[in-house]
Protein backbone atom coordinates (compact mmCIF):
# COMPACT_ATOMS: atom_id res chain seq x y z
CA UNK A 1 0.00 0.00 0.00
CA UNK A 2 1.06 3.75 -0.66
CA UNK A 3 1.53 5.34 2.24
CA UNK A 4 0.70 8.49 1.00
CA UNK A 5 -2.53 8.14 0.66
CA UNK A 6 -5.90 6.82 2.30
CA UNK A 7 -5.82 2.53 2.29
CA UNK A 8 -9.54 2.84 1.65
CA UNK A 9 -9.08 5.02 -1.79
CA UNK A 10 -6.78 2.51 -2.80
CA UNK A 11 -9.03 -0.66 -1.58
CA UNK A 12 -11.44 0.76 -3.80
CA UNK A 13 -9.21 1.28 -6.83
CA UNK A 14 -7.57 -2.20 -7.15
CA UNK A 15 -11.37 -3.49 -7.37
CA UNK A 16 -11.90 -1.04 -9.96
CA UNK A 17 -9.13 -2.50 -11.58
CA UNK A 18 -10.09 -5.90 -11.41
CA UNK A 19 -13.83 -4.75 -12.72
CA UNK A 20 -11.63 -2.75 -15.98
CA UNK A 21 -9.45 -6.22 -16.31
CA UNK A 22 -12.45 -8.61 -16.54
CA UNK A 23 -11.78 -10.27 -13.27
CA UNK A 24 -14.74 -8.84 -11.80
CA UNK A 25 -17.25 -9.08 -14.27
CA UNK A 26 -21.00 -7.14 -13.87
CA UNK A 27 -23.32 -9.43 -12.06
CA UNK A 28 -20.55 -11.34 -10.28
CA UNK A 29 -20.07 -11.16 -6.40
CA UNK A 30 -17.10 -9.44 -5.16
CA UNK A 31 -15.34 -10.71 -1.95
CA UNK A 32 -16.68 -10.27 1.34
CA UNK A 33 -15.08 -7.27 3.45
CA UNK A 34 -13.32 -9.35 5.98
CA UNK A 35 -11.87 -11.25 3.00
CA UNK A 36 -10.74 -8.07 1.37
CA UNK A 37 -9.07 -7.26 4.62
CA UNK A 38 -7.47 -10.55 5.57
CA UNK A 39 -5.95 -10.59 2.12
CA UNK A 40 -4.35 -7.10 1.89
CA UNK A 41 -3.81 -7.04 5.85
CA UNK A 42 -5.85 -4.18 6.60
CA UNK A 43 -8.77 -3.16 8.70
CA UNK A 44 -11.89 -3.95 8.16
CA UNK A 45 -13.54 -1.07 9.19
CA UNK A 46 -11.16 0.72 6.17
CA UNK A 47 -11.81 -2.30 3.57
CA UNK A 48 -16.02 -1.70 4.33
CA UNK A 49 -14.82 1.76 3.53
CA UNK A 50 -13.66 0.99 0.25
CA UNK A 51 -16.56 -0.85 -0.82
CA UNK A 52 -18.87 1.72 0.28
CA UNK A 53 -17.08 4.23 -1.75
CA UNK A 54 -17.91 2.26 -4.77
CA UNK A 55 -21.50 1.88 -4.01
CA UNK A 56 -22.17 5.42 -3.17
CA UNK A 57 -20.90 5.77 -7.01
CA UNK A 58 -23.24 2.75 -8.09
CA UNK A 59 -20.46 0.48 -9.40
CA UNK A 60 -21.31 -2.02 -6.54
CA UNK A 61 -24.75 -2.94 -4.84
CA UNK A 62 -26.01 -4.94 -2.19
CA UNK A 63 -27.86 -7.75 -2.25
CA UNK A 64 -29.49 -7.93 1.48
CA UNK A 65 -27.89 -10.71 3.43
CA UNK A 66 -26.10 -12.33 0.81
CA UNK A 67 -23.18 -9.63 -0.38
CA UNK A 68 -21.91 -6.75 -3.05
CA UNK A 69 -22.17 -7.40 -6.70
CA UNK A 70 -20.64 -5.41 -9.43
CA UNK A 71 -23.83 -3.67 -10.96
CA UNK A 72 -24.84 -3.86 -14.87
CA UNK A 73 -22.64 -0.98 -16.73
CA UNK A 74 -19.64 -0.74 -14.51
CA UNK A 75 -17.47 -1.30 -16.57
CA UNK A 76 -18.57 1.55 -18.89
CA UNK A 77 -18.40 3.77 -16.11
CA UNK A 78 -15.17 3.21 -14.60
CA UNK A 79 -13.41 3.13 -18.02
CA UNK A 80 -15.37 6.80 -18.62
CA UNK A 81 -13.83 7.64 -15.69
CA UNK A 82 -10.34 6.66 -16.39
CA UNK A 83 -10.36 8.05 -19.72
CA UNK A 84 -11.14 11.42 -18.03
CA UNK A 85 -8.27 11.24 -15.98
CA UNK A 86 -5.94 9.88 -18.43
CA UNK A 87 -4.82 13.30 -19.80
CA UNK A 88 -3.74 14.38 -16.29
CA UNK A 89 -2.23 11.70 -14.96
CA UNK A 90 -0.37 9.86 -17.50
CA UNK A 91 -0.18 12.57 -21.03
CA UNK A 92 0.50 15.75 -18.98
CA UNK A 93 3.46 14.46 -16.69
CA UNK A 94 4.90 12.78 -20.02
CA UNK A 95 4.79 15.36 -22.05
CA UNK A 96 6.86 17.85 -18.75
CA UNK A 97 9.20 14.77 -18.79
CA UNK A 98 10.13 14.84 -22.56
CA UNK A 99 10.04 18.88 -22.53
CA UNK A 100 12.85 18.28 -19.43
CA UNK A 101 14.44 15.89 -21.86
CA UNK A 102 14.89 18.32 -25.04
CA UNK A 103 11.82 15.43 -26.40
CA UNK A 104 10.62 17.63 -29.87
CA UNK A 105 6.67 16.63 -29.96
CA UNK A 106 7.42 15.00 -33.23
CA UNK A 107 9.89 12.80 -31.34
CA UNK A 108 7.27 12.23 -28.78
CA UNK A 109 5.41 11.08 -31.45
CA UNK A 110 7.36 9.17 -33.17
CA UNK A 111 8.24 7.33 -29.93
CA UNK A 112 4.00 6.31 -29.04
CA UNK A 113 3.70 5.02 -32.50
CA UNK A 114 6.91 2.70 -32.39
CA UNK A 115 5.52 1.60 -28.86
CA UNK A 116 2.54 0.89 -30.29
CA UNK A 117 3.26 -1.19 -33.25
CA UNK A 118 5.23 -3.76 -31.24
CA UNK B 1 -20.73 4.09 17.64
CA UNK B 2 -20.73 4.78 21.80
CA UNK B 3 -17.64 4.57 24.07
CA UNK B 4 -16.46 1.89 25.83
CA UNK B 5 -13.71 3.85 27.85
CA UNK B 6 -13.84 7.28 28.48
CA UNK B 7 -11.33 8.96 30.17
CA UNK B 8 -11.40 12.67 31.71
CA UNK B 9 -8.24 14.93 33.03
CA UNK B 10 -6.88 11.36 34.00
CA UNK B 11 -3.55 11.84 36.24
CA UNK B 12 -1.29 9.39 37.78
CA UNK B 13 1.95 10.71 39.85
CA UNK B 14 4.44 8.65 41.27
CA UNK B 15 6.23 10.68 43.83
CA UNK B 16 7.73 13.44 41.57
CA UNK B 17 6.91 11.85 38.58
CA UNK B 18 3.92 12.43 36.26
CA UNK B 19 3.24 9.05 34.52
CA UNK B 20 0.16 9.84 33.07
CA UNK B 21 -0.84 13.77 33.01
CA UNK B 22 -4.10 15.46 32.89
CA UNK B 23 -5.01 12.58 29.76
CA UNK B 24 -8.52 13.25 28.15
CA UNK B 25 -9.92 10.99 25.44
CA UNK B 26 -12.31 8.06 24.83
CA UNK B 27 -12.07 4.65 23.45
CA UNK B 28 -14.83 3.92 20.46
CA UNK B 29 -16.80 0.22 20.67
CA UNK B 30 -15.47 -2.51 17.75
CA UNK B 31 -12.64 -0.64 16.75
CA UNK B 32 -8.85 -1.81 17.01
CA UNK B 33 -6.85 1.43 18.20
CA UNK B 34 -2.52 1.61 18.34
CA UNK B 35 -1.56 3.06 21.66
CA UNK B 36 1.89 4.15 20.45
CA UNK B 37 4.94 6.11 22.44
CA UNK B 38 8.59 5.80 23.85
CA UNK B 39 9.80 3.57 26.72
CA UNK B 40 8.29 5.23 29.73
CA UNK B 41 6.23 7.35 27.98
CA UNK B 42 3.32 5.76 30.31
CA UNK B 43 0.90 3.93 27.88
CA UNK B 44 1.39 0.38 30.34
CA UNK B 45 0.17 3.28 33.16
CA UNK B 46 -2.79 4.45 31.34
CA UNK B 47 -3.73 0.54 30.70
CA UNK B 48 -3.28 -0.67 34.51
CA UNK B 49 -5.33 2.04 35.42
CA UNK B 50 -7.91 1.59 32.78
CA UNK B 51 -8.24 -2.19 33.80
CA UNK B 52 -8.50 -1.04 37.49
CA UNK B 53 -4.77 -2.73 38.33
CA UNK B 54 -3.79 0.81 39.90
CA UNK B 55 -5.28 3.78 41.09
CA UNK B 56 -5.69 7.14 39.61
CA UNK B 57 -4.46 9.99 41.46
CA UNK B 58 -7.17 12.11 39.84
CA UNK B 59 -9.25 12.26 37.37
CA UNK B 60 -12.24 10.38 35.78
CA UNK B 61 -12.47 6.48 34.11
CA UNK B 62 -15.22 5.12 33.12
CA UNK B 63 -15.32 2.07 31.01
CA UNK B 64 -18.60 0.61 29.92
CA UNK B 65 -19.87 3.39 31.66
CA UNK B 66 -18.63 2.46 35.24
CA UNK B 67 -15.62 2.47 37.15
CA UNK B 68 -13.53 -0.37 36.58
CA UNK B 69 -11.92 -0.27 40.17
CA UNK B 70 -12.97 -3.54 42.22
CA UNK B 71 -15.70 -3.60 39.12
CA UNK B 72 -16.80 -7.44 38.51
CA UNK B 73 -18.75 -6.03 35.83
CA UNK B 74 -16.10 -4.63 33.68
CA UNK B 75 -13.36 -6.58 34.57
CA UNK B 76 -14.84 -9.84 33.28
CA UNK B 77 -15.26 -8.07 29.81
CA UNK B 78 -11.55 -7.30 29.74
CA UNK B 79 -8.97 -9.34 28.64
CA UNK B 80 -5.13 -7.31 29.37
CA UNK B 81 -2.53 -9.02 27.90
CA UNK B 82 0.84 -8.12 29.77
CA UNK B 83 4.40 -7.89 27.99
CA UNK B 84 5.46 -10.27 31.00
CA UNK B 85 2.37 -12.29 32.53
CA UNK B 86 3.82 -14.12 35.74
CA UNK B 87 2.59 -17.87 36.24
CA UNK B 88 2.59 -20.24 39.16
CA UNK B 89 5.81 -21.67 39.00
CA UNK B 90 4.71 -25.82 38.70
CA UNK B 91 2.27 -24.24 35.87
CA UNK B 92 2.28 -25.47 32.01
CA UNK B 93 1.06 -23.98 29.33
CA UNK B 94 -2.36 -26.60 29.66
CA UNK B 95 -2.94 -25.23 32.88
CA UNK B 96 -3.27 -22.14 31.64
CA UNK B 97 -5.80 -22.85 28.82
CA UNK B 98 -7.89 -24.98 31.39
CA UNK B 99 -7.87 -21.91 34.09
CA UNK B 100 -9.03 -19.70 31.06
CA UNK B 101 -12.74 -20.43 30.69
CA UNK B 102 -13.05 -19.24 34.45
CA UNK B 103 -12.45 -15.97 33.89
CA UNK B 104 -13.09 -14.99 30.31
CA UNK B 105 -17.43 -15.95 29.60
CA UNK B 106 -16.35 -15.88 25.64
CA UNK B 107 -13.46 -17.88 25.39
CA UNK B 108 -13.34 -20.50 22.64
CA UNK B 109 -11.14 -23.37 23.54
CA UNK B 110 -11.48 -24.36 19.84
CA UNK B 111 -9.94 -21.21 18.29
CA UNK B 112 -7.36 -21.95 21.13
CA UNK B 113 -6.70 -24.84 20.14
CA UNK B 114 -6.03 -23.44 16.62
CA UNK B 115 -3.88 -20.90 17.86
CA UNK B 116 -1.72 -23.21 19.80
CA UNK B 117 -1.17 -25.16 16.89
CA UNK B 118 -0.49 -22.54 15.09
CA UNK B 119 2.40 -21.08 17.02
CA UNK B 120 3.28 -24.95 17.86
CA UNK B 121 3.60 -24.19 21.85
CA UNK B 122 4.53 -27.15 23.79
CA UNK B 123 1.67 -27.61 26.42
CA UNK B 124 3.35 -30.36 28.74
CA UNK B 125 6.17 -28.18 29.59
CA UNK B 126 6.52 -26.00 32.88
CA UNK B 127 6.62 -22.20 31.86
CA UNK B 128 9.62 -21.72 33.77
CA UNK B 129 11.17 -23.63 30.80
CA UNK B 130 9.47 -22.05 27.84
CA UNK B 131 11.69 -19.47 25.86
CA UNK B 132 10.73 -16.01 25.56
CA UNK B 133 8.86 -16.44 22.33
CA UNK B 134 6.59 -19.50 23.44
CA UNK B 135 5.92 -17.14 26.86
CA UNK B 136 4.59 -14.48 24.35
CA UNK B 137 2.56 -16.98 22.58
CA UNK B 138 0.95 -18.06 25.66
CA UNK B 139 -0.13 -14.39 26.15
CA UNK B 140 -1.45 -13.90 22.47
CA UNK B 141 -3.36 -16.76 22.48
CA UNK B 142 -5.33 -16.18 25.28
CA UNK B 143 -5.72 -12.44 24.28
CA UNK B 144 -7.11 -13.66 20.95
CA UNK B 145 -9.44 -16.65 21.94
CA UNK B 146 -10.89 -14.82 25.41
CA UNK B 147 -12.92 -12.63 22.65
CA UNK B 148 -13.41 -9.99 25.64
CA UNK B 149 -15.35 -7.27 23.94
CA UNK B 150 -12.46 -5.09 25.44
CA UNK B 151 -8.86 -6.60 24.76
CA UNK B 152 -5.50 -5.00 25.71
CA UNK B 153 -2.20 -6.35 24.61
CA UNK B 154 0.59 -4.72 26.10
CA UNK B 155 3.85 -5.32 23.56
CA UNK B 156 2.68 -8.74 23.49
CA UNK B 157 5.48 -10.16 21.33
CA UNK B 158 8.82 -9.84 22.35
CA UNK B 159 10.75 -13.16 21.54
CA UNK B 160 8.27 -13.88 18.70
CA UNK B 161 9.68 -14.31 15.45
CA UNK B 162 8.27 -12.89 12.28
CA UNK B 163 6.56 -15.86 11.54
CA UNK B 164 4.91 -15.93 14.36
CA UNK B 165 4.00 -11.91 14.50
CA UNK B 166 2.43 -12.14 10.90
CA UNK B 167 0.06 -15.11 12.21
CA UNK B 168 -0.88 -13.01 14.91
CA UNK B 169 -1.93 -10.07 13.32
CA UNK B 170 -3.75 -12.24 10.75
CA UNK B 171 -6.05 -14.31 13.66
CA UNK B 172 -6.59 -11.09 14.85
CA UNK B 173 -7.83 -9.60 11.58
CA UNK B 174 -9.97 -13.10 11.11
CA UNK B 175 -11.16 -12.72 14.34
CA UNK B 176 -11.99 -9.40 14.88
CA UNK B 177 -14.10 -9.54 11.47
CA UNK B 178 -16.07 -12.24 12.55
CA UNK B 179 -16.32 -11.71 15.93
CA UNK B 180 -15.95 -7.38 16.51
CA UNK B 181 -14.80 -6.04 19.78
CA UNK B 182 -12.62 -3.09 21.01
CA UNK B 183 -8.71 -4.06 20.83
CA UNK B 184 -5.89 -1.68 22.01
CA UNK B 185 -2.56 -2.79 21.17
CA UNK B 186 0.22 -0.80 22.61
CA UNK B 187 3.73 -1.76 20.34
CA UNK B 188 7.25 -0.27 19.38
CA UNK B 189 6.79 -2.10 16.09
CA UNK B 190 4.39 0.55 14.38
CA UNK B 191 5.25 -0.27 10.74
CA UNK B 192 4.31 -3.99 11.02
CA UNK B 193 1.01 -2.94 12.63
CA UNK B 194 -0.01 0.42 10.78
CA UNK B 195 -2.59 -1.18 8.31
CA UNK B 196 -4.45 -2.95 11.02
CA UNK B 197 -5.29 0.09 13.25
CA UNK B 198 -8.40 1.91 12.75
CA UNK B 199 -7.81 4.80 15.16
CA UNK B 200 -4.08 6.05 16.99
CA UNK B 201 -3.38 7.03 20.30
CA UNK B 202 0.15 8.41 20.64
CA UNK B 203 1.10 9.24 24.15
CA UNK B 204 4.58 11.03 25.35
CA UNK B 205 5.48 11.83 28.61
CA UNK B 206 1.98 11.46 29.90
CA UNK B 207 0.40 13.40 27.71
CA UNK B 208 -1.67 12.46 24.48
CA UNK B 209 -0.28 14.05 21.56
CA UNK B 210 -1.88 12.71 18.87
CA UNK B 211 -6.07 11.09 18.82
CA UNK B 212 -6.85 10.66 15.27
CA UNK B 213 -7.96 7.90 12.91
CA UNK B 214 -5.43 6.06 11.09
CA UNK B 215 -6.44 6.99 7.44
CA UNK B 216 -6.38 10.68 8.69
CA UNK B 217 -2.99 10.24 9.64
CA UNK B 218 -1.86 8.76 6.49
CA UNK B 219 -0.43 11.74 4.17
CA UNK B 220 -0.51 14.38 7.18
CA UNK B 221 3.57 14.34 6.50
CA UNK B 222 5.58 14.22 3.67
CA UNK B 223 9.68 14.51 3.27
CA UNK B 224 10.58 17.18 0.82
CA UNK B 225 14.01 16.24 -0.83
CA UNK B 226 16.22 18.41 -3.26
CA UNK B 227 18.82 20.95 -3.17
CA UNK B 228 19.42 22.95 -0.12
CA UNK B 229 18.44 26.32 -1.79
CA UNK B 230 15.12 24.80 -3.73
CA UNK B 231 13.83 23.09 -0.23
CA UNK B 232 14.19 25.79 1.71
CA UNK B 233 12.45 28.34 -0.19
CA UNK B 234 9.41 25.63 -0.22
CA UNK B 235 9.52 24.62 3.29
CA UNK B 236 10.51 28.40 5.00
CA UNK B 237 6.62 29.48 5.42
CA UNK B 238 5.70 25.68 6.64
CA UNK B 239 5.88 24.04 10.06
CA UNK B 240 9.25 21.64 9.47
CA UNK B 241 8.94 18.23 11.74
CA UNK B 242 12.52 17.57 11.04
CA UNK B 243 15.21 18.35 8.30
CA UNK B 244 18.43 16.78 7.56
CA UNK B 245 21.30 17.98 5.14
CA UNK B 246 23.64 16.34 3.48
CA UNK B 247 26.11 18.51 1.70
CA UNK B 248 23.99 20.64 -0.92
CA UNK B 249 20.97 18.33 -0.37
CA UNK B 250 18.26 18.77 2.15
CA UNK B 251 15.39 16.46 3.17
CA UNK B 252 12.39 18.14 5.01
CA UNK B 253 10.03 17.06 6.78
CA UNK B 254 6.50 18.98 6.76
CA UNK B 255 3.08 18.83 7.23
CA UNK B 256 0.19 17.96 4.95
CA UNK B 257 0.57 19.47 1.37
CA UNK B 258 -2.24 20.52 -0.73
CA UNK B 259 -2.38 18.93 -4.80
CA UNK B 260 -1.21 22.45 -5.90
CA UNK B 261 1.35 22.49 -3.75
CA UNK B 262 2.51 19.11 -4.70
CA UNK B 263 2.43 20.19 -8.37
CA UNK B 264 4.74 23.51 -7.23
CA UNK B 265 7.27 21.22 -5.01
CA UNK B 266 7.49 19.25 -8.47
CA UNK B 267 7.35 22.14 -10.66
CA UNK B 268 10.85 23.33 -8.33
CA UNK B 269 12.23 20.13 -9.16
CA UNK B 270 11.97 18.41 -5.57
CA UNK B 271 10.87 14.76 -4.78
CA UNK B 272 8.09 13.92 -2.19
CA UNK B 273 8.14 11.20 -0.07
CA UNK B 274 5.27 10.18 2.25
CA UNK B 275 6.18 9.74 5.93
CA UNK B 276 5.08 6.40 7.53
CA UNK B 277 3.14 6.51 10.71
CA UNK B 278 6.41 5.00 12.78
CA UNK B 279 8.47 7.73 11.19
CA UNK B 280 5.61 10.50 12.32
CA UNK B 281 5.98 9.03 15.83
CA UNK B 282 9.07 9.22 15.81
CA UNK B 283 9.19 13.03 14.31
CA UNK B 284 6.34 13.81 16.75
CA UNK B 285 7.93 12.21 20.03
CA UNK B 286 11.45 13.82 19.25
CA UNK B 287 14.24 11.86 18.58
CA UNK B 288 15.75 11.09 15.55
CA UNK B 289 15.37 7.76 13.43
CA UNK B 290 19.08 6.76 14.49
CA UNK B 291 18.08 6.40 18.25
CA UNK B 292 14.86 4.96 17.62
CA UNK B 293 16.43 1.82 15.86
CA UNK B 294 18.97 1.87 18.04
CA UNK B 295 16.45 1.66 20.97
CA UNK B 296 14.43 -0.76 19.38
Amino acid sequence: MDESRPIFVQIAELIENDIIAGALPEESQVPSTNEFAAFHRINPATAGKGVNLLVDEGILYKKRGIGMFVATGARDTLVAKRRDRFQNEFVRPLVTEAGKLGITQAQLVAMIRKEDAE
Amino acid sequence: MSAVVEVQNLSKHFKNVKAVDDVTFSVEENTIYGLLGRNGAGKTTVMQLLTGQDFASSGDIRVFGESPVENARVLQNISFIKESQKYPDEFQPKHVFRSAPWFFPNWDSAFAERLIDDFRLPLNRRIKKLSRGQLSAIGVIVGLASRAPLTFFDEPYLGLDAVARQIFYDRLLEDYGEHPRTVILSTHLIDEVSNLLEHVLVIDEGRIIIDEEAEALRGSATTVVGTRAAVDAFTAPREVLHSEYLGGLASVTVGRLSPGERVEAAEAGLELSPVSLQQLVVRRTNVSQKEFEQSA
